[in-house]
Order: C-alpha cells, then structure tokens, then sequence
C-alpha cells in the first residue's frame, strides 16, 4: 500500500457524487420508463381478459356507440324492456366482421376499440351531475372510416358465396369497406354461439380479410413481374416467350389455365393474359437471395403495420428452394399463402406511386358531447416500390382490363387496372378460389378493391363483377 | 357534495403535492438550515394540505366515525415527530424528517383505504418507532466506539442470517421471519444497517489487499446466507451497498468491475440453480405468456398502472385489491391507479431529493468511518426504493422487497425510521468537513 493511499479519505468528494449522480440518473431512467410505458400501453393492458377493471369501467359508464364514415350507427347500447343494457348492431349480418361482437369474447372494432368505448371523457363536472342522478357516465364513441353505402355494394355483390371483399382508399389507408362470408347476425351472438362453434368447417367468426389465408394465384404474379423488373431494369421490355400450354421443370410441369396456349408473349401480355407458362420459366430465372429480399421488402413472412388482429402472409424463398418451387411460388402455388388485405396493400402501394399508407379503421374518437377525445390521421408506412416500378406495375394491370382477364371492368364510366387471379387449392377437382385485387380510376386512383370469392372459379368470371359493383358504388355515383 | 370531493380531490392531492415536490428540491438552493427554514414550514403546510385531501375522499366513501379519530392520530403522530426532533435536536436536518412524514402520511392513507386493520397496526408500529427513532441520534453520540465494533457487526449479522436460516418461518417459499417472544420480525431489514456499519467499519481500517479480501469474505457469507432463504431481494441489496462502498472508500473503478463480473456471474449460477429465480426472470420477460402462472402478480401491476392516468381514478375508485400482496410489494402500482402518474413521479422525487440529502449529508461529515457508514445506508435505502418501483412497472425482475415508509411491513417501518434516524446520528457525531459559507464549494478541513 503507498503511503498515500494510506492518508486518502475514505469516500472522497469525487466517489460520492459520482454515486449519487449514478443513482439519480437510474432513476430517470425508471420514470422515464415508468411514463412511457404507461402511456403506450394502456389500451393494451385494459383490453386484456385477465383486466377486471373492464367491469369496473362497464359499471361506472355506458359502452359508447360505433359510427360509419356517413354517421350511421354501426353499434350503440341501448335499454331493453327490462331495464337491461344490450347491445344493437342496426345492420345486422353487413358488419359482423368489421365491427364485430361484444359478448363471448371480444372481436372487430369492438375489440380494437374498446378502451376508447368503455371510457368516458366528458368534463368532471358533468360526471359529477351523472352520478348525482344515479345515472352511468355516457362512453367515448368510435367514428370509423367504413362507409355504409359501399359495405352494402360489397355485402350484396358477394351474395352467397363464401370469401372476402375489402376496399380501401390508396391515398390514405382508410379502409371503407370489410365483408366476410359466411357471417352471422352480431344480435343474436349468444344464441347463435352453439351451432357457430360446432361448426368446424365454415369458420364463421374468422375474418377472412384479415385472416383468411389464401394461395394468392395469379394476383402473385404482381409480385414475380415486380422482381423481374428488379433483375433486368433494361432488358424486361425485350422479355420474349412462347407458350405452347404448358412448361416443364424438374419434376413437374405446369400448365396455362383451362388448358390455353398464348403464342409469343411478351412481358405485358404475359401478365395481362396471366400466362401461367411464361410466369413459371421466370420463376426459373429469378435470383433466390434477390427475391427473398423482395418479399421481405413486401410484407411477406413480416408483421403487418396494422392496429387490430390478423394473421401473417408466408412464403419462404431461400438458396435451396428448388427449382420446381420456384416455378410454382413464381405463379402463385405452392406454400405461398396471402391474406386479401395484405393484398390490398400491395395493389394499394402500386396505385399510390409505390407509398404504402398504413390501412386503418377508426377515424376519431369523441366525447358523448361531441368533444374530439383522438383523432387518427392518415400514416405512411413507407415506400414499397420505386415510382417508376409502381408506374409499370399500374400500366400492365390496366392492360389486363383493356384486353386481358378482365375486360368485366372495361367500358365503363371510368377505367378501372387491376390484376385476376384463380387460385387452385385442389389439383384432383381442378377447383380454384377467384381473385381480383385493383384500383380505379388508372390516372388518379380513389378505391382499391380486393376480392375473393371460395371455390368459384376463374377470377375474371366471378371476382372481377364483384369488383364491379364495389367500383360503381363508389365512382359511378 | 360527496361526489363533488371524490371526483376534485384528485387534482387537489396531485397539486399540493407537486408544490411539496418543488420544495424538496428548492432547499438545494440553500446552504444553511436558516435559510432553508421558510422551506420547511411550507412544506409541513402542504403536508397538512395532502393528508386532508387525500382524507375527506376517504371518508365520504366509508362514513365511519372511527376514521376522523384515526386521522386526528395520524396528524398528532406526524406533527410531534417533526417538532420533538426540531426540539431534541435543532442541528438535524429537517428535510429529511419532513420527507418521511410525508412518506409515512401517504403510507397511512392508503393502507387506511386498502385495509383498516392494517393500517391501524401500521399505525402502532410507526408511533413505537418513531420515538426509538428519536433516542437514536442520540445514542450515536453518546457511543463512541462505532467503529471498533468490526467483528461484533460481522459476527451478530452471520448468525442472526444464520439462525433465520435455520429457524425461521416460511412465506411464500422464502425464510424471511423469525419470532421472538411471539413477536414476529425480518432480520435482514436490521442486519442490513449493521451490515453497512460493518463494512464502514472494516474499510477504515486498512484498504489492503488482503483486508478487502476478507471484508469481501465476511459479506460474501452474509449475502450467501441471504441468497439460501431466498431473500433475494435483500441479498442484491446487501451486494451493491458492500461493492459501492468498497468504491467510495478505494476510489479504484477496478472495484466497481470486479463486483459487476461477480455479480453477473452470480446472477447466471442463481438463475441455473434455483426455479424460483428463473419464474421471477420469466415474468418479467414476458408476463403475458404465463399469466395464470408467475405472471399473474406483474400483470396485475402493470393493469393497475396502466389504468390511473395522470391524475388517477380517485381514491376507491380503481381495483388495487386485483393486485395479490398490493400492500407490501405492489403499493406503488395502487397508489398509480388511484392517485395517478403525477403524484406517483412526485413521490419517486421525493425518495430521491431525501437520497441527495443524504450523499450531501454524507459528504460533509469530516470523520471517515461515520462519512462511509453514512453513504452506505444512503445506498440501501435508494437502492431498496429502485428494485421495488423497477420490478411494479417491469423494468427489472420483481424481487419483493418494500417501498420505504409506505409498504405494510412492522420490521419495514421500524428499520427505515432507524436508518433515517442513524445517519441524522452520524451527520451530527461525525462532525463538519465542510463549513460553507455562501461560496460555492468549502475547502478541505
């Protein structure tokens, strides 16, 4: 030990501020933490089941009402005759899966919502007044970006059948429409609950805009052109092959649907025409690393930017994909499987110059006196595709309505772009799920469109008149 | 009327106690106690202003006659002790009292709202150790030998962690109490102030290789001895005091290192050997995924926290009962969602603007033995509030340790009134390094 050592203070000035500044800085940090996270999280943690301040919120004040776009009540608590609060959904079946139910478990915007509708922000003073006569506090209520008179152009074209339609505006995210089928009558949930969960097969309650996962088809090829437009930025345009049907890879072979024969196609007409054959002799060519990378880049395999429940789109393309694979995830086939908004999305991006807005459901949050609680603005994600991409993309998917698979949208008020797809998930049968995902007007896109339709057939017959009927609602006023 | 309180009084309890704040932290500006005196006075006004209005909600909602009697108490309790340690002893500092009265009101109101019973027998306990607490200082002074009792501390701290080992009464799969003469007590919470006395004490006597080595030996068993009863939580505390204030008294960073590496080692041995450390590791990770499980507790925390606001839900208002053990380990996260995020950021203020005093405090003591214990104690106490506000709100693992003045707990209250009273002790024993006048930093002796 040196003798200076010896004579030190033990706990020199310097040691002990260092010390203090040390733990007041930890403590920062803590109410830092403490302050964010409290802030963040709190709708998280109130729509938690395991929360039993949701009956606590439930005694003190009445649910508030869910709104369209147009002010139409979507949702509102009301009395019954006995006195009982119950739960009205004025359009029956037409919003079940958007807005979802409330008792037997949370679902829709009754979920994503539901901090917001079970608290109530009028002034102190009134409460005051509210508890004085005994009475429960009014809730916040939900305005949303749905619009009634399109929800009921979607509803009605999907008539029967089983799948999906979503429409959303490009510009912005606002999702304005949400059907799925089968649906179920949110009133009589309770009663209906039995018979619903017995039946295995229909996947009733699932909502299969959000998380209905589907073999994408030929809408995919959106997807394949992109990346080859990515690999051969100068030569895509001299893109030449001649379809005789069918292709052969490795071990298999693909065919053209129904069996057709394209000729000599070039890029555009191969993807107008959805030329299976051409497609799949692409995948052939296509860079492993450089298409995972474009898949990563859009969306597939990754969590959505959304703020309500879905499922995720999945399709694995990595150095030991075979080639067999490639020719089938290049067509849409194979493990590839999208949900129709996350599809929506992507047309989304190509209609707004290659800018994926983040799609959303609530507009605004207001007070039973009309007093603004939350306001959601539109949020950009971020870009998706070049400009110049997203401007090649929109052409070729306005070729196929002007002379392609979906002339069903050609001669109307408006022209309509967009891509048709059928999706085959069973080989034996030959059956196919239809698609159709597009936007219009081509020159200054307002409305994105995604159906599909469950086991109809070719995309261009069935899905392409649903898209139709949505767009004419809409634009052909 | 009533409505009108319960709903108003909220705003009140945030306001008077944000000005409280501000004050803790204006003395700073002050070099002497004269000057700071107005300080204080407004401080036990605001006091009186929190205490009532966080009172009145409480009576509209239950109405009981006993209630008013219990808070004529609480107010006596609080204004003798703030005016018999001014009387005993006018040198101490009165920042420090006034701050853990202020603890010690918000304590009895929300345990009074959690649980009559236990707030009552809190009560007791204060008043009993508030007046050992006020024969303290004293005591300090009239022994002077503190610092020759190096082997007394270490032998006494072993075996009474030994003998709780061996002999004491399980809770929730920890050994934390032993009972003498039916009366109930948790002896890490004393030993943790012998503890520092023995360090302080060792330290000062050489900082040789080899008598680090054993001092480093004597408190590596203690901990030990803790980490067996599964106490974990004093058992870190007791590891940061030893490994800072070998630091404050080598100044050698080398120190700071070798304890973070013996820690972190530690921490990975514990974490492979002992399930109930990985359970606690796990909710804090992700409590979500086993909610029904170890979760359950953090979970129903953070709902809590996540639920008051800004300004809380008022008083009765909110459900901190959801929360298992809310009264000793999770009174944070009821007083968040009852008296909101403000009152809660004040409070973790106030905890803090007590701990600078006490390093001021420390700092300015001329003897080396006293000024070592003095920051040592300084260090438990903010340390203790660190892991049980972190582990609420899920910064860190929960370790189960109390919130100072507030949580439920006799051995809690009494220890931590001792401890504040201690270091008043050694403030006024160790004699001044510093005498400042004005400039703004005082020469060395």
């Amino acid at each position: 030990m040196s003798p200076e050592e010896g004579k030190r203070e033990k706990g020199g000035k310097k040691e002990i501020v260092q010390v203090t500044v040390g733990f007041v800085a930890l403590f920062f940090v803590l109410m830092g933490y403490f302050v964010f996270y409290a802030a963040t999280h709190k709708e998280e943690l109130l729509n938690n089941s395991y929360n039993s301040r949701q009956q606590l919120f439930g005694e003190q004040n009445r649910r508030g009402a869910i709104y369209a776009r147009g002010g139409e009540i979507l949702a509102e608590t009301v009395c019954d005759k006995s006195g009982d609060e119950v739960r009205r959904y004025p359009y029956d079946e037409m919003f079940a899966h958007a807005v979802g139910y409330l008792e037997k478990g949370r679902s829709g915007i009754e979920a994503q919502a539901n901090y917001y509708l079970l608290r109530s922000d009028i002034p102190a003073v009134d409460k005051v007044k509210e508890e004085i006569g005994g009475k429960k506090n009014p809730g916040n209520n939900v305005y949303t970006t749905l619009s009634v008179p399109l929800q009921e152009a979607a509803f009605h074209a999907l008539g029967i059948y089983r799948g999906a339609v979503v429409a959303l505006d490009p510009k912005t995210g606002e999702i304005l429409a949400m059907v799925s089928k089968p649906d179920f009558d949110p009133n009589r949930i309770s009663e209906l609950w039995e018979e619903i969960i017995e039946d295995d097969e229909s996947g009733t309650l699932v909502n299969r805009v959000t998380q209905g996962l589907y073999p994408p088809g030929s809408t995919f090829k959106l997807v394949t052109t992109l990346e080859y437009i990515r690999e051969n930025p100068e030569s895509y345009s001299s893109y030449r092959y001649t379809c005789s049907g069918s292709i052969e890879g490795e071990n298999s072979r693909i065919s053209c649907y129904h069996g057709s024969r394209h000729g000599t196609v070039d890029l555009r007409h191969s993807f107008s025409e959805s030329c299976n054959s051409s497609y799949a002799n692409i995948g052939k060519q296509l860079d492993r690393e450089a298409f995972a990378e474009t898949l990563d880049g859009l969306l597939f395999n990754q969590p959505l930017p959304l703020r309500f429940a879905y499922n995720q789109s999945s399709l694995a393309v990595g150095p030991d994909t075979s080639e067999d694979e490639m020719m089938q995830a290049a067509i849409g086939q194979g493990k590839t499987q999208i949900t129709p908004l996350h599809l929506a999305m992507l047309t989304a991006a190509a209609a707004n110059g290659g800018i994926l807005m983040k799609p959303y459901l609530l507009d605004r949050v207001e007070t039973a006196e009309g007093g603004t609680v939350k306001r959601f603005a539109p949020e950009e994600y971020k870009r998706l595709m070049s400009e110049e991409e997203a401007a090649i993309l929109s052409d070729y998917m306005k070729e196929v309505v002007e002379s392609g698979t979906g002339t069903k949208l050609s001669g109307l008020s408006y022209t309509a772009a967009g891509k048709t797809g059928s999706a085959e998930y069973n080989r034996q049968k030959g059956e196919s799920h239809a698609w159709f995902t597009g936007f219009a007007p081509a020159k200054d896109p307002q409305l994105v469109v995604t159906v599909i339709i469950e086991g109809a057939g070719s995309g261009g017959d069935y899905a392409v008149p649903v898209a139709r009927r949505v767009f004419d609602a809409y634009l052909d006023k | 009327m009533g409505e009108y309180i319960t709903e108003f009084s909220k705003y009140l309890i945030t306001l008077f106690a944000s000005f409280y704040t501000y004050e803790c932290f204006a003395v700073f500006r002050y070099q002497t106690e004269e000057e700071r005196s107005g300080i204080y006075l407004r401080q036990n006004l605001l006091l009186f202003l929190v205490h009532v209005s966080c009172f009145l909600p409480v009576y509209v909602k239950t109405g009981r006659i006993e209630f008013i009697f219990f808070f004529l108490f609480q107010q006596i309790a609080l204004y003798a002790t703030i005016v018999f340690y001014h009387l005993l002893y006018p040198e101490a500092n009165r920042l420090i009292i006034n701050n853990m009265c202020f603890l010690l009101a918000v304590g009895f109101i929300v345990l009074m709202r959690l649980s009559y019973d236990k707030a009552v027998r809190q009560f007791i306990i204060t008043v009993v150790s508030s007046v050992i607490g006020l024969c303290i200082p004293g005591l300090i002074t009239r022994v002077r030998k503190w610092k020759d009792y190096t082997w007394f501390y270490a032998a006494g701290g072993i075996a009474a962690l030994g003998i709780v080992l061996a002999l004491g009464r399980v809770t929730n799969g920890s050994r934390l109490f032993y009972s003498v003469l039916g009366v109930s007590f948790q002896p890490s919470e004393f030993i943790k102030l012998v503890f520092t006395f023995f360090v302080a004490s060792i330290l000062c006597k050489s900082l040789s290789f080899w008598n680090i080595a054993l001092s480093a030996l004597l408190a590596g068993i203690q901990i030990f001895l803790l980490a067996l009863s599964r106490d974990l939580g004093s058992a870190l505390i007791y590891f940061v005091t030893y490994v800072i204030m070998v630091y404050l008294a080598t100044g050698h960073k080398r120190y700071l290192f070798a304890g973070l590496l013996g820690g972190g080692a530690a921490s990975c041995l514990a974490y492979r050997l002992f399930s109930h450390v990985q359970v606690r590791v796990q909710a804090w990770r992700d409590p979500w995924s086993v909610i029904d499980g170890g979760g359950y507790q953090i979970t129903q925390s953070l709902f809590a926290i996540g639920c008051g606001g800004l300004f809380g839900l008022g008083l009765y208002q909110g459900m901190p009962d959801s929360i298992p053990y809310v009264e000793t380990d999770f009174i944070f996260s009821a007083i968040t969602e009852e008296l909101g995020i403000l009152f809660s950021l004040c409070l973790i203020l106030i905890y803090i603007s007590c701990f600078i005093m006490f390093m001021y405090t420390a700092y300015s003591i001329r003897d080396d033995f006293y000024r070592l214990a003095a920051a040592g104690l300084g260090v438990v106490y903010i340390f203790q509030v660190f892991l049980t506000i972190g582990g609420g709100v899920k910064l860190i693992p929960l370790t189960g340790v109390t919130l100072p003045f507030i949580s439920y707990g006799g051995s809690s209250v009494l220890s931590t009134i001792v401890m504040f009273s201690v270091i008043q002790g050694l403030y006024l024993t160790g004699g001044k390094r510093y005498v400042p006048r004005g400039g703004k930093a005082g020469k060395r002796r």
